[in-house]
């Protein structure tokens, strides 16, 4: 505690008018300008991913400034007060779930929207937040290592809403938000013997999974991932064309707006799930390593700036963020490189795609408001 | 250290997320690691085979289309083939202006001004690559005359493809059913995956019910193209490198029609809105199926017009309309063979007891009258004349002591009232009625309340009472087979084309019908037999001289309600469409039966027994004479007979 003291009082005097603001903001300079970065990055991608759409670039970069002004408004919020929100912003997710699992508008043959009269939205994105803050919320004043009382609650915290979302079917997003719990109670110091059974229950949870949850595309997906020239011109065809994409960019890609997957739409989806891909075929194995450090950068930051927080709270909750940012960006380069199936799990910053950008930006933002460097009298 | 005086430590909270937060860092590198070395073997290792794959030239995977399943007659006699014809289908990214193009052929007449928003929104949900057809079967004049323009239009180009055709044209239709280009309701229901490069889909009948058996699963070829996406020849080693799966093609049906059975029935049917069919006892299989009038399901896999569609849809005599299945009448006196079952099974009556019949049925406190179709009536009768004569009277009265609810429990085991569970959709399950049915069907209380009047018509098989003709040959089999019930079937084994494997399906057993004393069989088939054979038979002029015996039963089914004390008119007088429709039901050989058929006309000039029994007796003729036999008897009888093999455009 004191080191914190003395260390933010020397940087204090250095400060400089900008980083005087963003102190004064709960604002990580570098994560900002991390983020910043790859936000940019994302916008040039998509141009050329989308077909050269203007209209398409112009609406990323609007959700990516409301996304901002979400990050800076959250990192207001005293961390006391994100504390006591998690447990019912918990509650409020969870009904708005089953609400949609009973009402909710089908689009693209899944039950994920609930619409509102003025907007439509999936609650499942507030789970992604909701989750791992009530975990943590629920863990922070319990002794850690976390008995296994407080562990049967938290697991079935995490359960019940990953399986409604999973039957909606968002099998990507039930992954984010199980993972988003599960870092919680890994960062906790969940002893080795339950992450062992954990690791053990797996296997029949995931046979039951296969044989009573997955639907029949989703099983689809997972059968294809092993093989994927079985079914070429189905579920196949995308992660062949992703690889070819990937492949013939070589190390130093075809050029802007010069790859032939991508351009000639031999590539589907390429302007979402897929845009890794995009990178891959017109920036090469650079584009690639840049885009992924960029990545980790951020994952590394924020993970950092967990480790300096205050309290049990604080920290369980940021550094669970930073880490389903993690897996995020694994998931989606895995599946896009053919390493893992293919779930619906985005690039995030990178692809287009509204919702979950704004959630990811409101994430960093509580991640600041936790971290941030406040006077002791703040406590 | 006991669990209930832990407390917090934060200091060692902060050093175990610390030492977490490390381990997950590690893990990250570790995996985003494994992902950038994924990136190298695709990017730098594998970078020649993929760009080869996709600099230069690109490998484009196209689709076969596997050949549809052919479907037999019972005896090998194909009754759906596929033949070779030409279509147009269009590449949406060889086409700059796709409105431009489809005017363009709508102008030469190609496809109609009507269909272009259809074909566009088909094109949407297309990849840009596929070739998507949006006209089948030219003519050869559409093909002329889109080959002299054809340089006006790039992308659309002419591709030979098999597609369905049906060589016996109107014969069998509404049993195989027809294809038809698929719709957006058949693609919720397929697998799209498996119809890559398919255009036509089952939609009726066999066709559409057995469309799994018979589709079989696309194959694929890879394609070299340049970067306009042309096919381009095969470079040398490249060639090597090109996969092909071939398609696997669908199996083929044998069904239990006997098509030399179904164009008799067909040719005595003729000019008549009428149904036939016939019903093998021993095991359901269904040999003759027919609905006329009938149309021509060639029209349907090479696309209907608009007028075309509109011609057949609102022709009256509805041609599309499978009266076999769909067609629901009133039984007649088809249903007093199984109404005296149900009096012998709940005790009624014996078969000895007799009534005398004076010509009408009165019940008590009733001054109305039920009337027999005899005016003066048949005097004394037992079960086996009543059944013989078809006397009205008898049956009024049994069915008046039953009840309506025990001759409900009963004709119910014999399928009435209810789906038969033929392999093919659409049929109707008619109406068995019972006091709970009525209480259901109707909103108005008085309405609500069953009547003895109400039964007393259901003993001749009038009223409420419904039944399809599938219905019937199905009861009537199953009292040829004494209460032994199959479902009816139009396949009876499927062969898969590359193995040419036969795997024959079993036939499928119904509950049977129940009988205390299975002397009752020897009175109801002994009454139908009465009916073609005994001098008082009502049936016996149409059964003459057949070189088997014959057990039959006609009816006549009232469209129009005559009071009952008005004299009754003449049929002649009638409009035609409110005549009576004619129905007789039989089984042949009578002590062995392997034959079982029913035959509705509607709105006929003349009863079930003058009209549709004669048609019953060609059937069961062609089914079981040999060809000389037939020749034989056709020879002696007078008038002429309809020739067996009719000459084209040979109509009454």
């Amino acid at each position: 505690m004191s080191v914190d003291a003395l260390d933010s009082s020397r940087t204090q005097r250095t400060l400089t008018g900008t980083a005087r603001l963003l102190l004064a903001l709960h604002i990580d300079g570098p994560l900002f300008i991390a983020l910043c970065m790859v936000g940019a990055v994302g916008a040039i991608v998509l141009f050329s991913a989308s077909g050269s759409s203007l209209g398409m670039l112009e609406a990323q970069l609007m959700r990516f400034g409301l996304g901002l002004i979400a990050m800076i408004m959250l990192a207001q919020v005293p961390p006391r007060i994100i504390r006591n929100a998690a447990p019912v912003a918990y509650v409020i997710g969870l009904v708005l779930l089953l609400l949609v699992m009973f009402t909710g508008d089908i689009a693209m043959g899944a039950q994920r929207w609930l619409d509102l009269g003025f907007v439509r939205f999936q609650p499942s994105e507030i789970m992604k937040l909701a989750v791992p803050l009530a975990c943590a919320w629920y863990l922070h004043e319990r002794p850690l290592p976390p008995s296994l009382t407080s562990l049967l609650v938290v697991g079935l915290g995490i359960v019940i809403p990953t399986v409604i979302i999973a039957e909606q079917p968002d099998l990507g997003t039930a992954l984010l938000v199980a993972a988003g719990g599960g870092m919680v109670v890994l960062l906790a110091g969940l002893q080795v013997r339950y992450i062992l059974s954990v690791v053990a229950l797996l296997v029949p949870v995931a046979v039951g999974a296969w044989m009573f949850l997955l639907h029949d595309y989703q099983k689809q997906r997972v059968l294809t991932f092993l093989d994927p020239q079985s079914d070429p011109l189905g579920s196949g065809y995308h992660i062949i064309q992703s690889q070819i994409a990937i492949g013939s960019g070589g190390v130093f890609g075809k050029g802007y707006l010069n790859g032939s997957q991508v351009q000639l739409e031999f590539l589907p989806e390429r302007s979402t799930d897929f845009i890794f891909a995009v990178v891959g075929e017109e920036w090469g194995l650079m584009g690639l390593v840049t885009v992924i450090l960029l990545l980790m950068f951020v994952i590394g930051r924020a993970l950092y700036l967990s480790a300096t927080a205050h309290d049990t709270f604080s920290r369980l909750a940021s550094g669970s963020l930073a880490l389903t940012f993690c897996v995020y960006v694994f998931v989606n380069t895995g599946m896009v490189t053919g390493l893992l199936p293919v779930v619906g799990v985005p690039l995030p910053f990178i692809s287009y795609g509204g919702t979950a950008m704004v959630t990811l930006m409101a994430g960093f933002g509580i991640l600041m408001s936790l971290c941030a460097k406040r006077k002791l009298v703040s406590r | 250290m006991p669990r209930s005086v832990r407390i917090k430590d934060h200091l060692g909270e902060q050093q175990l997320f610390e030492q977490r937060a490390v381990v997950a860092a590690v893990i990250m590198v570790i995996a985003m690691g494994l992902v950038i070395s994924r990136l190298v073997w695709l990017q730098v290792v594998k970078y020649e085979y993929f760009a080869d794959l996709s600099q230069g030239n690109r490998i484009r995977i196209e689709p076969i289309p596997p050949n549809r399943g052919l479907i037999l007659d019972r005896n090998g006699l194909p009754l759906a083939t596929n033949a070779p014809s030409y279509q147009l289908e269009l590449t949406k990214e060889q086409v700059e202006d796709i409105d431009a193009t489809l005017n363009g052929i709508a102008e030469i007449g190609l496809i109609e001004k009507d269909a272009i928003p259809t074909i566009k929104r088909d094109l949407r949900g297309r990849r840009s690559f596929d070739a998507v057809p949006i006209k089948l079967q030219l003519s050869e004049l559409e093909l002329a005359r889109f080959a002299a323009r054809r340089h006006q239009f790039p992308g659309v180009e002419i591709r030979p493809r098999l597609t369905r055709y049906y060589p016996l044209a109107e014969s069998s239709v509404h049993a195989i059913g027809y294809v038809g280009a698929i719709s957006e309701d058949d693609k919720k229901r397929l697998n799209l995956d498996d119809y890559a490069g398919t255009t036509l889909t089952g939609k009726n009948g066999v066709e559409y019910a057995y469309e799994s058996q018979l589709h079989g699963k696309a194959g694929y070829q890879q394609l070299l193209v340049n970067a306009q996406g042309r096919s381009v020849e095969r470079i040398g080693d490249e060639a090597a490198k090109l996969e092909r799966r071939e398609p696997v093609a669908g199996n083929d049906l044998f069904l239990t029609i006997d098509q030399r059975v179904q164009q008799a029935a067909e040719e005595a049917l003729r000019g008549q809105r009428a149904s036939a069919v016939a019903i093998d006892p021993a095991n359901g299989d269904i040999i003759a199926f027919v609905s006329t009038p009938a149309f021509d399901p060639n029209l349907f896999a090479r696309g209907l017009s608009r007028p075309e569609y509109l011609a057949l849809t609102e022709d009256p005599n509805r041609p599309m309309y499978d009266r076999v299945i769909r067609g629901v009448y009133p039984p007649g006196s088809t249903v007093k063979p199984m109404m005296a079952l149900a009096a012998l099974e709940n005790g009624i009556v014996t078969p000895a007891n007799s009534v005398f019949c004076r010509g009408a049925y009165r019940m008590p406190g009733v001054s109305r009258p039920w009337r027999d179709w005899k005016p003066g009536g048949h005097g004394h009768v037992d079960m086996r004349k009543a059944i013989a004569t078809s006397c009205d009277v008898y049956f009024y009265d049994i069915a008046n002591q039953m009840g309506v609810d025990r001759i409900h429990d009963y004709l119910s085991q014999f399928g009435m009232g209810q789906l038969t569970g033929i392999d093919i959709p659409g049929e109707k399950n008619g109406l068995l009625p019972s006091t709970e049915w009525k209480k259901k069907a109707f909103r108005r209380k008085e309405a609500q309340m069953w009547f003895p009047g109400d039964t007393i018509s259901i003993g001749i098989g009038q009223g409420y009472m419904t039944a399809t003709p599938l219905q019937l040959a199905h009861a009537t089999a199953t009292i040829a087979n004494r209460g032994q019930r199959f479902k009816p079937r139009l396949v009876r084994a499927v062969r898969n084309v590359t193995t040419g494997e036969i795997t024959e399906l079993k036939p499928s057993a119904l509950p049977s019908a129940h009988v205390n004393d299975p002397g009752a069989w020897d009175v109801a088939i002994g009454g139908m037999y009465d009916v073609a054979n005994a001098s008082y038979g009502t049936a016996r002029g149409a059964t003459a001289n057949a070189l088997y015996k014959i057990a039959g039963k006609s009816g006549t089914a009232q469209v129009f309600t005559v009071a009952a004390n008005e004299k009754m008119k003449k049929a002649g007088e009638l409009a035609e469409h409110l005549r009576d429709h004619a129905l007789f039901v039989a089984f042949a050989p009578a002590e062995a039966p392997r034959i079982a058929v029913a035959v509705v006309v509607e709105n006929a000039p003349g009863g079930g027994s003058a009209f549709a029994a004669p048609i019953a007796r060609r059937i069961l003729d062609v089914y079981l004479l040999t060809p000389e036999q037939l020749a034989e008897q056709d020879a002696k009888r007078k008038p002429a007979p309809p020739a067996p093999v009719p000459r084209p455009g040979e109509t009454e």
